[in-house]
């Protein structure tokens, strides 16, 4: 009977334990994700960096897709807006993939996602001209981690200025 | 830069038939065939002689370790600790003593002789069969003393010829990527060394990002992939020579490159406008062929090995899958139809099966199936690893594994490993940096 009460006592802290653990995994997850990423697609500012005031230089995929998402598009007028300001100005745009992947079907990755970007330029008035697209696969990471938000920080193209 | 080689074969004794010992290497060898490598003998004339030029104390037991070391790590020999051996070397390559040999469980024995001789290094070795107290093989080698190894891992591929009926593997080399450096800013060299590790040379200085090197079935080629002056393209490389020349004249990025296997075109993908297709270039007369032509990522192309087949890595039904395709381009076939995504595939010498790499649930796997997609077997799961390139002999596999790297940016390594068609004898080739990228190199010497 007594054993027996113990070790329903056992069980009920071991139960409270787990309820704690989960909880405090989930916090930080939480923390971690939250206001960053949208499906596996990076929305945060942490690796940004500005062609201009209110023009980012990069835009993210979600895992193996070349797809541009509302905000990729958001971001590629404000860039083709600031090309048309700036006719001098020629830009490469580099295509990289996260290193969840075979490296030579992540260079061909890269190269869809920079096309992505690239053709959209395009739609936007921007001639192909002044356009060079570059892969580099998964060779140059900006996060080197190994997790989900690291990756998605990854699947990027970066538009950079070639003069 | 490496200088060609000249071995003579000096004495052939030919091989008789119906030895008893056989060394079965289609399954998994779980009993590797117990073998003593006697130390090669040498009298104090030639060591001297040889201490002199090669700054080794003992060349006859220098080469004697490479032979022990090539079998042990194929895994189908279990070479004996030398403690135990009861005979003199020098008596034992004039006729070995077999009860003594038979007390120590070897069921083979190696042994041999090393002569300076005009400024020659002359190597004989034998095979005897133990338990059948017979000679099963006796060569003889005149070669210059520079070409020691060489000469070391030439007995391993008589000795595993003779007792396994294949063509061994071990007077071969590996090229690869060395990489060093943060991994957001990797440094990469080609690099290549021989079978065991041994004579690690640096091909590249790390100016430019280098990928993939391959080498030519045929000669001491390679084709490569470089970023030099940020334009990533296909290259040849002249080993021997140093150099280099870009592939084509393409408007655009050209990857994946591999030789035919008679080596007179380089197969590859030239990626524009969002889409990857095959082509192949003619090294005689530069004639470009396109291959694929589908909206799709089409990469990683590999020839069999009678050059009428090719089998590559697409996207065209939505994912990574791997697919054959007569030479031509035509009818083509999807061969990979298990659960997740498959990459790099590559012909194995032999004809039979493709390897690959797998990506299933955040694993990947590499793995092989037959020419038509049935059969899949996976050979080895982790966190990462890709790019198996198979022996020259299509036993063994040679692949990268990369490990993971924690939110501090540690902990990353990546390394080059080898296993067994068999799925045993999985081990790490040491190399001086981290490494990727590893391809195998045909026999040296046939």
């Amino acid at each position: 009977m007594r054993l027996n009460k113990i070790f329903k006592n056992t069980l009920l802290v071991l139960a409270a334990c787990l309820v704690l653990s989960a909880c405090a995994t989930k916090k930080e997850v939480a923390t971690d994700i939250q206001g960053q990423m949208q499906g596996d697609v990076y929305t945060g500012t942490d690796t940004v960096e500005y062609l201009a005031d209110g023009v980012p230089d990069r835009v993210f995929f979600a895992t193996n897709e070349s797809i541009l998402t509302t905000a990729s598009r958001e971001t590629l007028r404000a860039q083709a807006a600031w090309l048309r300001k700036n006719p001098n100005i020629n830009v490469v745009l580099e295509g990289h993939a996260d290193e969840r992947g075979t490296r030579e079907y992540n260079l061909a990755l890269g190269e869809r996602r920079a096309n992505a970007a690239k053709d959209y330029l395009m739609t936007y008035g921007i001639s192909s001209d002044r356009i060079t697209v570059l892969s580099y696969g998964k060779e140059r990471p900006v996060d080197s981690g190994s997790n989900p938000l690291a990756w998605s920080k990854n699947r990027r193209s970066v538009t950079v200025k070639a003069n | 830069m490496t200088k060609k080689i000249l071995i003579l074969l000096f004495i052939f004794i030919p091989i008789k038939a119906n030895a008893l010992i056989e060394v079965d290497i289609t399954r998994g060898n779980l009993n590797p065939l117990p073998l003593a490598v006697s130390p090669l003998s040498i009298d104090e004339e030639s060591r001297k002689g040889f201490e002199k030029i090669l700054k080794k104390e003992n060349i006859g037991s220098e080469i004697s370790n490479i032979v022990e070391n090539n079998l042990r790590t194929s895994g189908l020999f279990n070479p004996l600790d030398k403690k135990a051996f009861l005979q003199a070397p020098d008596i034992a390559n004039l006729k070995p003593r077999f009860e003594d040999w038979n007390l120590i469980k070897a069921q083979a024995l190696i042994t041999g002789k090393v002569n300076y001789i005009d400024d020659k290094l002359r190597v004989e070795f034998r095979l005897w069969d133990v338990l059948a107290a017979k000679e099963m093989m006796a060569l003889a080698f005149t070669t210059v003393p520079n070409n020691w190894r060489r000469v070391g891992h030439i007995i391993s591929d008589k000795v595993y010829e003779r007792l396994t009926g294949e063509k061994g593997y071990f007077d071969t080399r590996i090229i690869y990527v060395s990489e060093e450096g943060p991994k957001t800013q990797r440094i990469k060299k080609l690099a290549i060394m021989d079978q065991d590790g041994a004579n690690n040379k640096f091909l590249t200085l790390g100016n430019e990002l280098v990928l993939t090197p391959r080498f030519n079935p045929a000669s001491q080629m390679v084709t490569y992939l470089s970023y030099f002056k940020n334009m990533p393209r296909v290259y040849l490389l002249d080993i021997e020579t140093g150099t280099q020349e870009v592939v084509g004249d393409f408007p655009g990025m050209t990857f994946a490159p591999r030789f035919s296997p008679d080596g007179k075109k380089i197969i590859m993908s030239f990626a524009k406008d969002g889409k990857s297709d095959i082509y192949t270039m003619d090294l005689e007369n530069r004639i470009v062929e396109k291959i694929t032509n589908h909206p799709s990522i089409d990469t990683s192309p590999s020839y069999s090995p009678d050059g009428k087949y090719i089998t590559f890595n697409s996207d065209r039904s939505g994912y990574q899958q791997i697919y054959v395709m007569k030479n031509d381009g035509s009818d083509v076939k999807r061969i990979s139809f298990g659960n997740g995504l498959y990459g790099t595939p590559v012909w194995s010498p032999r004809g039979d099966l493709i390897a690959f790499t797998k990506l299933h649930k955040g694993k990947f796997y590499i793995g092989v199936m037959r020419t038509d997609g049935s059969g899949e077997r996976l050979l080895t799961e982790n966190y990462y690893q890709e790019a198996p390139s198979w022996s020259p002999n299509g036993r063994v596999l040679i692949f990268y594994r990369e490990t993971k790297t924690n939110s501090k940016g540690e902990g990353f390594s990546a390394k080059l490993w080898s296993i067994d068609l068999t799925g045993y004898n999985e081990r790490q080739i040491k190399t001086p940096t981290d490494a990727s990228d590893p391809s195998w190199s045909s026999l040296l010497s046939n």
